[in-house]
């Protein structure tokens, strides 16, 4: 088990008049080599929670624990446990700040206390994960592009090998080839790096084709856990959160209500398209 | 962290004094701070203190908020009253080697003490009660008399209002970079006063070149919708004096007269 979560809660200016309980009694496990979305509306708490998962906020009760350690214990190392659990932020813009994007990646690994060989070994092969070209390295790192600082930012994190990798929106901001872009590389590191991902997003499109799990969260709580299969038969409660299920899910789902004969749970075009054939062509044949 | 600091902070309320004219709020502040330097006597700082907890009651600003804004200059005031206990001249009441505290040291420490207090509450006090706008509003309207010797008034108070707007994201957006940079391992906590200055370094960068984009952002949506300074620009909500602000001028009229007059007769 990589992560374990129990019974956390979380309250922001407590004691003051704007007290708000951002999480409630959260309970949750994540396996090694999983590939989670964490799915909400703004402001459900999903943020916020994965800032526990590195120690970067402290919850007000409960526990975590990382490979079965208790990480509020005392003498638990947080800046050890942020090495293993690298927390890419929405923003690349808050953390790139050295001349040239390889000093910057450099950043992580020298504050892991690399020699600046060593970490500059570690940043050429990080960049090289994230597939930014080589002409870019010793630009400076606010002249990339979106897509290419999100690269550039990821490349920060990773540079530190972390086990599990967290991504808040990676894709906000991008254009829809810079999102396929940034989701495949994630996919691609999952797959042949076995890092375990954690991918917060508020779009069930852009989860359904990646993610093996799908965690939903509304107002501080987790609303339902599953496979994307089973989280989208849940249509009315995801739209009642603030969410939509994947357009083509819909459509298959108005189908089905129609009376055609297709699987209703379906999560990607591909599927929804065969399924859509097969149906067309009974009806042929019961024409004819 | 960051975000508990009260000192400035609007304090929603529906009560008399918020109400009142942002020009009343201003010079009234600036008169009682004047009134706490000129008249030193203690029955003087007893003046103050009951006509401002008079004003307190009046603005519904519950008492713990005031008290908060002084934990900032809690070691100010500390500062302060040290050096005036042992550096006064006078009686010597307790020696230890070359310290020592003097009667007049203690009169003086304490009645610095209370004027300190005085002051911060009666200014947050006008802070709580009024809005950074209706404050930047109001010192543009008092202050207009200047332009007429060419101070650029509106720019000033424009400038004000936009930095008092600003002050919460920045915060805010600095909270968000030291995260960002802790999630890379990064220490602002230990080391000496060079490292610790050296870590800022991540920190500063981001968040000075996200000032500088805001700035130019907002600037360009400013011009997009027609600013173009003060000149000929008119008001939603034009400043107008009200009965209740006349009303407040003749207290503050009365207050300065009654501590001229506890000063003359003690």
């Amino acid at each position: 088990m990589a992560i374990r979560i129990e019974h956390l809660e979380y309250v922001y200016s407590a004691g003051t008049a704007f007290e708000r309980k951002a999480l409630k009694d959260i309970n949750l496990t994540i396996g090694d080599g999983e590939f989670v979305a964490l799915i909400g509306h703004t402001g459900s708490g999903k943020s916020t929670l994965i800032q526990h998962l590195n120690g970067l906020l402290r919850g007000t009760s409960g526990r975590i624990f990382y490979k079965d350690e208790d990480i509020y214990a005392e003498g638990y190392s947080m800046k050890a446990l942020r090495t293993h659990v690298g927390l890419v932020f929405q923003y690349p813009e808050h953390q790139l700040f050295e001349t040239d994007v390889l000093t910057d990646v450099c950043f992580g690994p020298k504050n892991q206390g690399l020699s600046p060989q060593e970490a500059q070994r570690e940043a050429l092969w990080a960049l090289e994960q994230v597939k930014l070209e080589k002409s870019f390295y010793n630009q400076a790192p606010f002249d990339l592009s979106g897509g290419q600082k999100r690269r550039a930012a990821i490349a920060g994190i990773l540079a530190m090998h972390p086990d599990v990798l967290i991504l808040d929106e990676p894709t906000a901001g991008l254009d829809p080839q810079g999102r396929d872009e940034i989701l495949g590389l994630v996919k691609s590191l999952h797959e042949e790096q076995g890092i375990t991902v954690i991918l917060v997003s508020h779009s069930m499109e852009d989860v359904a084709n990646y993610a093996s799990r799908i965690v939903v969260m509304d107002h501080g709580s987790i609303l339902l856990d599953g496979t994307p299969k089973e989280v989208f038969a849940h249509r009315s409660e995801l739209e009642a959160a603030g969410l939509a299920v994947p357009q083509v899910t819909r459509v298959m789902d108005d189908l089905a209500q129609e009376g055609w004969i297709v699987d209703r749970n379906v999560t990607t075009c591909q599927e929804a398209a065969a399924q859509i054939l097969n149906a067309l062509h009974k009806e042929k044949h019961v024409q004819a | 962290m960051l975000r508990d600091i009260t000192l400035g902070q609007y304090y929603p309320a529906d009560s008399v004094i918020h109400k009142l004219d942002p020009r009343v709020k201003l010079l009234g502040t600036v008169l009682y701070i004047v009134s706490l330097f000129v008249f030193g006597k203690p029955v003087n700082y007893l003046l103050a203190a009951v006509f401002l907890i008079i004003l307190i009651r009046l603005s519904k600003v519950p008492v713990s908020f005031m008290v908060r804004g002084l934990r900032a200059i809690f070691i100010l005031m500390l500062i302060t009253a040290v050096f005036n206990l042992f550096l006064t001249p006078g009686t010597v009441v307790w020696q230890l080697w070359k310290l020592k505290i003097t009667k007049e040291g203690i009169r003086v420490a304490i009645l610095m003490v209370i004027r300190l207090i005085l002051l911060v509450m009666g200014s947050s006090l006008m802070t709580l009660t009024t809005t950074p706008n209706d404050l930047t509003d109001g010192m543009e309207k008092g202050l207009g008399f200047l332009k007429k010797i060419h101070v650029p008034v509106h720019e000033i108070a424009m400038m004000m209002s936009i930095a008092l707007r600003f002050i919460p994201i920045l915060m805010e957006e600095t909270d968000k970079i030291m995260k960002a940079q802790s999630a890379r391992g990064a220490d602002f906590d230990t080391g000496n006063l060079i490292q610790k200055a050296k870590s800022l370094v991540p920190v500063l960068v981001p968040l000075f070149i996200s000032a500088f984009r805001r700035a130019n952002d907002l600037a360009m949506a400013m011009e997009a919708r027609g600013y173009h300074g003060g000149e000929g620009r008119t008001k939603m909500r034009p400043l107008e004096y009200h009965r209740n602000d006349h009303i407040a001028y003749l207290v503050l009229a009365g207050y300065l007269a009654i501590m001229i007059a506890a000063k003359m007769l003690t």
